[in-house]
């Protein structure tokens, strides 16, 4: 990982500055194990996530609004996809084979994973400080001309400096932050909402989405939106170092300059 | 480098042994509380125990939600029938007089009703929502006799611990759970919406469970078996939906 992280590195470190010390690359601690472990479980679950949650809209690609909806009443919207089952009218003359049965139990089976999983992340983040260390936006961080200079750069798509290495920038902190108590809640609570079994116990977690088929359709919604983050966070980390940055989040650790003394 | 210490050794070693004998002893607990799905056994076996095993305790006696008159889906989805049988036919023509609904298995008098006699029952209805795995869903009034009221008359041995139900249609067998069974929105459901069930949503008699998902919901139910052990129907894995990849519990 050593080798793949310093391939990586921007080309003035090579460059002979200090003419006799040549500068070497030292590994500097970046993640801990804890952070490491759960969020590989959580990308394993969420490729799980996307593809069953594909499937199971593929057998019936149309979404509402409200208490109920079918092929007999007026969509919201539908995709514009062909569909597993037979009686939707989707315009296509072919059927797609029914993949819902696995498609379900992998999809429940990896929520269950992902959801206690996450829970020993946000339980350790909240004891660790790792929160408040990494993720919450110091006082100077939170100004309008700060946010406005990171999301320039960001727009520059600027190689971020040494420094952000080893540390989260403010768009970085505001975009996780945004991903842990918004989105991952609110897909996970309109999940179960879906569920007859949950809203027989916890009625009002359907009342309060507006009803089984809008849960539905916010779930479709904030999966989106995840996969947007996931979208963007994939091509942040390649224009700051794909191997570097993602060997950092397997060995834990990073490259960083250090020349000699 | 990795140093592994001989304390890091240790230290792990007893985390796992600890790890290890805590799921066994998770493992015998629930199985004597009945939180293990007769479908437990494959790679999707420990997604459907924590979902069976958390949602029973969290709606042992929970009310699937009920819903006022005027939300009543005006025009109710009826999905995709199989081809009827010349049986079915022949007892349709009869306006289903001759319907019978056997029950045996460990009951102290095993016993059949027609649909009239069903009907003679106090009967029960609830506006509740029918849900297909596929994601639509519809609402209705659902006319019947609480399964319990049957199951009563019939008497329950004490160690029963499912109820088989099977239908008219060919290889179309489920069960549920005595929880689930004796549960008071658990119909043998013979009307909709103010009339007789319609064929195409399961007529002259379908169980409703509005707590699980459409499938669960038979069509056309002709037999209950209640049973201690389901590993003597079909596969062993509760219903045949099991045995093509679907869910034996399915309130999610």
């Amino acid at each position: 990982m050593a080798m793949l992280g310093s391939a990586q590195l921007p080309a003035e470190t090579c460059t002979p500055g200090a003419v006799s010390t040549a500068p070497v690359t030292k590994l500097a601690p970046r993640h801990s194990a804890l952070v490491r472990v759960t969020h590989w479980i959580i990308t394993l679950c969420f490729f799980a996530l996307l593809v069953t949650g594909i499937e199971i809209v593929i057998s019936h690609p149309r979404f509402y609004w409200g208490e109920t909806g079918t092929d007999l009443t007026t969509p919201l919207f539908q995709l514009p996809i062909p569909s597993s089952r037979a009686l939707v009218p989707t315009g296509y003359g072919y059927v797609l084979p029914d993949q819902n049965g696995w498609s379900r139990a992998l999809h429940f089976e990896a929520a269950w994973i992902a959801v206690l999983t996450g829970l020993l992340y946000v339980l350790s983040g909240l004891l660790t400080g790792h929160f408040r260390k990494n993720l919450l936006p110091s006082k100077a961080d939170f100004s309008w001309r700060a946010l406005l200079t990171s999301f320039t750069k960001h727009l520059r798509l600027e190689r971020p400096s040494e420094a952000e290495a080893s540390s989260y920038n403010v768009l970085q902190r505001l975009t996780y932050l945004f991903v842990i108590v918004m989105l991952f809640p609110l897909v996970i609570w309109s999940g179960l909402a879906m569920s007859l079994a949950f809203a027989s116990a916890f009625p009002w977690s359907v009342a309060l989405l507006g009803g089984r088929q809008s849960a539905r359709t916010i779930h479709f919604f904030v999966s989106l939106a995840l996969v947007l983050f996931l979208f963007v966070h994939v091509a942040m980390v390649w224009f700051a170092g794909f191997w570097n940055r993602t060997g950092a989040m397997i060995t834990g650790r990073t490259a960083t300059r250090k020349e000699h003394a | 480098m990795i140093n592994f210490s001989r304390r890091k050794l240790l230290v792990s070693g007893l985390a796992a042994t600890a790890g290890a004998s805590g799921l066994a002893a998770a493992a015998r607990l629930a199985r004597k509380y009945g939180l293990v799905p007769p479908d437990y056994g494959g790679i999707y076996g420990l997604g459907e125990t924590l979902t069976y095993a958390s949602q029973r305790l969290l709606t042992r006696h929970s009310l699937a939600r009920e819903f006022p008159r005027s939300l009543i889906s005006p025009r109710p989805f009826p999905n995709e029938l199989a081809p009827l049988t010349e049986e079915f036919k022949r007892l349709q023509a009869g306006r289903f007089a001759d319907w019978r609904l056997s029950v045996d298995g460990l009951v102290a008098e095993p016993a059949s009703f027609s649909i009239a006699d069903l009907k003679s029952y106090p009967s029960r209805s609830h506006i509740t929502e029918l849900a297909c795995e596929e994601g639509w869903s519809y609402i209705a009034e659902w006319i019947g006799v609480p399964l319990s009221h049957v199951l009563n008359l019939v008497g329950v041995h004490p160690q029963a611990k499912y109820v088989v139900y099977a239908s008219m249609e060919p290889d179309t067998w489920d069960s549920i759970d005595i929880a689930d069974a004796l549960h008071p929105q658990t119909f043998l459901c013979y009307g909709m919406n103010g009339s007789d069930l319609p064929v195409p949503h399961g007529g002259p008699l379908r169980i409703r469970l509005p707590r699980q998902v459409g499938y669960k919901n038979k069509k056309f139910i002709t037999q209950l078996t209640v049973t201690d052990n389901l590993k003597r129907f079909g596969k062993g894995l509760g219903c045949v939906d099991a045995e093509y990849g679907y869910a034996w519990y399915a309130g999610i």
